[in-house]
């Protein structure tokens, strides 16, 4: 009994997704489960997911947000849309003058709050209406259309593999997938034959089994689903490598072990040589540059860019990570469990649309299932606390 | 027939898996001062948390009879209403607001429209004299000392017209001197007729102050002991306590000395981060030699805690000048990672605070002030190794814990403070400075503690103990620096040191004079 509630505790957001899941694709009779529709589902909510990574560095160092992202998504597009409309740049060199103007944002953004210890809410509050502003100078107060091939063939093409693929199907897709899933099978064995060589605390084989196969089968699932549309998708490839990055950093490295220590005891890790400075500084600095390569993702699948781009996004940034369970106080939350919220965010918000529930009952769901998410957080761990 | 205040009936509290109370009675005559002590853990705080219904009636079995009359208290109101008051190790008063705007909080005077401020304060002030604070009423708490706060929550529960006075640890952040004040108050109380109960770890206090004593472990009454005439032996509480007569309380130890300076320091002056023109440590010059324990005795805001912290990596102060070498080079510690690169470790004396992050577990927490050493050179964590170490020193330093994923918050404050002490050795210094390495923690968890210190000793390390306990100074160090208002007033071997020549040495050196009777202490 004990065991089986802790199970339900430790997968709560997994269980939820599940559960949402089944609950849309009943609703919408099916149609949630179209090979396009799932297809699309992690494209349409790229930019959460980028963004949902450098939003968990930032909660992790006290419950502090980034509020300018959205701005910064847009002002980071803009430049990139004039330098290929007005200057006609080619699409690298956009790229890289982009980027670097997202990492100038950071600097700015993390030196304010890391080194001048101006409050986080205050000095993105003060970016957001700063780079809102500034993208709709860029943008002289207009939509640029991109028509750059090679800019757009980057971010939103599908592998296409010739001779291989046809129309109909992509066998690239499945190849990848089931490759992908022999992958991490061997990985995640040999990883547990490790642990029980060496004596460490490991899962048993029969559980490791479990996961490894629930996991494969998804895989292969989701890109039988994508060989079923146009393939896979490059976009799919930059979530996933920043997806991975962030969860590297955060779980295996000591830089991302500092965020940890910083948001659970701020002076605690000062007196144990951590720099909090730095800490504040870095998490400031990569969420701005997670937010200017949305802003190329953004653009690049809208096509265009105008200056309202991106308003409201810090919002789903931040409601991925409370729903996954990053803690409001600081010190704990991690990678896969917010892009568990942000997926679940995404199976809400197209589940809904297909429906064609209205946009103003979709806020309404949103905001229940954000508020419903944290007020679990903090009673069970509350019930941890006093026992 | 003894006229009791209070008795309470076997009373029995389980959680989940735990018994924490298993049938304890207590009985307290009216007038007297009564003593609760016990290791951490004993249930003392359970036991107490039933009496004043923060855990409510219904959760507990057994009965609570407050003047003859049986009570079922649902909340911390009920109790209070029939006089019955908690204060509570840590003190629960809000920083922001004034003494007198804390002590009427949740129980404001009202006047016809809103807060009756003139009425509000009055009554503060009455209070205030009363414990013998000579503070304006409006002065804000965050302006006064630890030891004016105790007394602020004391003159709060005399405003709610207290009958029975519970003290839970009431010294354990302050000074001898303070610490003494407070407990002759409670005994002035006491002639004036009020009950209080005291739970202390100090015992030459409990000793000192308490009419009877009763004991508890593991979650049971063993026995009330008499003190009426203020002649127990400590050794006779440990014994209750511990259930074994602990015959030395400080562990034996070989003086072995080495000639070679472990730490140096010359001439060291440190300002108050905000108040730069306050000179907080004035020009102190110390050493301390390999295999040394040294201590640093004083009352609280002699500038020893700033001193420690100074040192290290500058993590105090500003303005800061002097020459500080570590084994024989000298040092310029810009920032605490500096210091630990150096061979320098601070232990803070406030660990839930300053030292250990309680939402983490105790292998993060073991490793988190020298990280590198559990990494690659790409800085990629071997958690493996990380719970190794773990666990290799939850073993050498005997923490009472399942595993190594434990969340440290969940540890009681002995084991809290083996964690620290754990993290401090993983990062494998020369020097150590321990900033009031016992403070909280029980008899048992001292004994280990002294013996992890004269382990590090043994290995050639320099161990600085800064304590406000004089006994645990006089026990365990080899030399004894005492620390008045910022300055070195004396320099002790072991066998010169007794406890009235450092009192001494610290009155002798105030000018501005605390009163000769003082000075017995």
């Amino acid at each position: 009994m004990t065991k089986a509630s802790s199970i339900i505790k430790k997968y709560t957001m997994t269980i939820a997704l599940v559960v949402v899941f089944i609950f849309f694709t009943v609703l919408t009779n099916g149609r949630l489960v179209y090979a396009q529709n799932i297809s699309n589902l992690l494209l349409q909510n790229a930019y959460v997911l980028v963004m949902a990574c450098g939003m968990l560095l930032c909660i992790l160092t006290g419950g502090n947000v980034d509020l300018s992202v959205g701005a910064t998504l847009c002002l980071v597009g803009a430049v990139a849309a004039q330098l290929m409309d007005q200057n006609s740049m080619g699409a690298l060199p956009t790229i890289l003058i982009a980027m670097l103007i997202a990492a100038v944002i950071g600097i700015w953004q993390g030196f304010w709050i890391g080194y001048i210890h101006i409050p986080p809410f205050i000095a993105t509050l003060a970016g957001m209406f700063l780079f809102r502003g500034l993208g709709r100078v860029v943008l002289a107060s207009k939509t640029v259309n991109i028509q750059n091939e090679a800019f757009l063939n980057t971010f939103i093409s599908y592998i296409d593999v010739p001779g291989m693929d046809t129309k109909s199907f992509h066998v690239s897709a499945l190849i990848v997938g089931v490759a992908v899933a022999v992958l991490l099978t061997v990985l995640m064995l040999s990883g547990r034959a490790k642990k029980v060589k060496k004596n460490y605390a490991a899962d048993s084989l029969v559980t490791t089994l479990v996961k490894v196969i629930i996991i494969d089968a998804l895989i292969i699932a989701y890109c039988w689903k994508l060989a079923n549309y146009k393939g896979i998708p490059v976009m799919l490839l930059w979530i996933l490598l920043v997806v991975l990055i962030f969860a590297f950093i955060t779980m295996k490295t000591a830089f991302g072990r500092y965020f940890y220590a910083v948001g659970g005891n701020e002076k605690a890790a000062k007196l144990s040589g951590i720099d909090p400075r730095r800490v504040y500084f870095w998490a400031y600095f990569l969420m701005s540059v997670l937010a200017g390569f949305s802003g190329l993702l953004v653009a690049a699948r809208i096509g265009s860019v105008d200056g309202n781009m991106g308003n409201s996004y810090e919002m789903d940034a931040i409601a991925a990570c409370f729903i996954g369970g990053a803690s409001a106080y600081g010190g704990s939350g991690t990678v896969s469990g917010i892009m568990i919220g942000a997926i679940l965010l995404g199976v809400m918000n197209q589940g809904m649309s297909i429906y064609g529930l209205p946009d103003e009952w979709q806020y309404v769901v949103k905001g229940a299932v954000l508020l419903a998410a944290v007020i679990f957080d903090v009673v069970s761990n509350h019930k941890v606390g006093k026992q | 027939m003894p006229d009791n205040i209070l008795v309470m009936q076997s009373i029995t509290k389980l959680y989940p898996g735990v018994k924490a109370l298993d049938n304890v009675n207590l009985e307290v005559q009216r007038g007297e001062i009564h003593a609760l002590v016990g290791e951490n853990g004993a249930g003392k705080s359970t036991l107490m948390n039933v009496l004043s219904g923060t855990i409510p009636f219904g959760e507990y079995e057994g009965k609570i009879l407050f003047n003859g009359s049986e009570c079922q208290f649902k909340r911390i109101h009920d109790s209070e209403k029939l006089g019955i008051v908690i204060i509570h190790q840590e003190l629960a008063l809000i920083p922001e607001l004034s003494i007198g705007e804390n002590m009427f909080l949740g129980n404001e005077r009202n006047g016809k429209l809103g807060i009756d401020w003139n009425e509000t304060y009055s009554q503060a002030t009455k209070h205030l004299e009363e414990v013998g604070l000579k503070d304006k009423a409006t002065t804000l708490i965050k302006d006064i000392g630890t030891g004016k706060q105790q007394l602020v929550e004391i003159a709060k529960a005399l405003s709610k017209n207290v009958k029975l006075l519970i003290l839970d640890e009431p010294t354990s952040s302050l000074n001898e001197e303070d610490s003494k004040m407070l407990l002759d108050m409670l005994l002035q109380f006491k002639k004036q007729g009020m009950t209080s109960i005291i739970i202390s770890h100090k015992l030459s206090e409990v000793a000192y102050v308490a009419d009877r004593i009763t004991v508890l472990r593991d979650g049971a009454t063993i026995e009330t002991i008499d003190n009426e005439d203020r002649t127990i032996d400590e050794d006779r509480i440990i014994k209750g306590m511990v259930g074994r007569e602990l015959t030395n309380r400080f562990p034996a130890r070989e003086h072995k000395v080495s000639e070679e300076i472990g730490l140096e320091v010359k001439n060291w002056v440190v300002h108050h981060p905000i108040y730069t023109e306050k000179q907080v440590v004035n020009g102190v010059s110390f050493h301390v030699h390999k295999g040394e324990i040294v201590g640093f005795s004083g009352l609280q805001g002699a500038g020893r805690t700033e001193l420690a912290m100074s040192l290290f990596g500058k993590s105090y102060g500003s303005g800061i000048s002097g020459r500080e070498y570590l084994n024989g080079k000298e040092v310029h510690l810009k920032t605490e990672e500096d210091a630990i690169e150096h061979g320098l470790a601070y232990v803070t004396e406030d660990r839930k605070t300053n030292g250990l992050v309680l939402i983490d577990t105790i292998a993060k927490n073991t490793t988190m002030a020298r990280l590198k050493k559990v990494c690659d050179k790409h800085g990629v964590i071997d958690v493996g190794m990380e719970n190794h170490v773990a666990e290799k020193y939850v073993k050498v330093m005997n923490i009472k814990t399942p595993t190594v994923q434990q969340l440290v918050g969940n540890l009681s404050g002995g084991n809290q403070q083996k964690v620290l002490l754990s993290k401090w050795m993983f990062a494998d210094p020369d020097v150590l400075i321990l900033d009031e390495p016992t403070r909280g923690i029980d008899v048992g968890a001292k004994y280990e503690i002294y013996c992890i210190m004269n382990d590090m000793v043994a290995q050639g390390k320099s161990v600085v103990m800064i304590s406000s306990e004089l006994p645990e100074l006089l026990g365990m160090c080899d030399r004894i620096y005492v620390m008045n208002e910022g300055s070195l007033v004396a320099e002790m071997s072991r066998d010169e040191a007794t406890q009235e020549k450092i009192m001494g040495a610290i009155l002798h050196s105030d000018k501005k004079g605390i009163s000769e009777e003082q000075k017995e202490a």
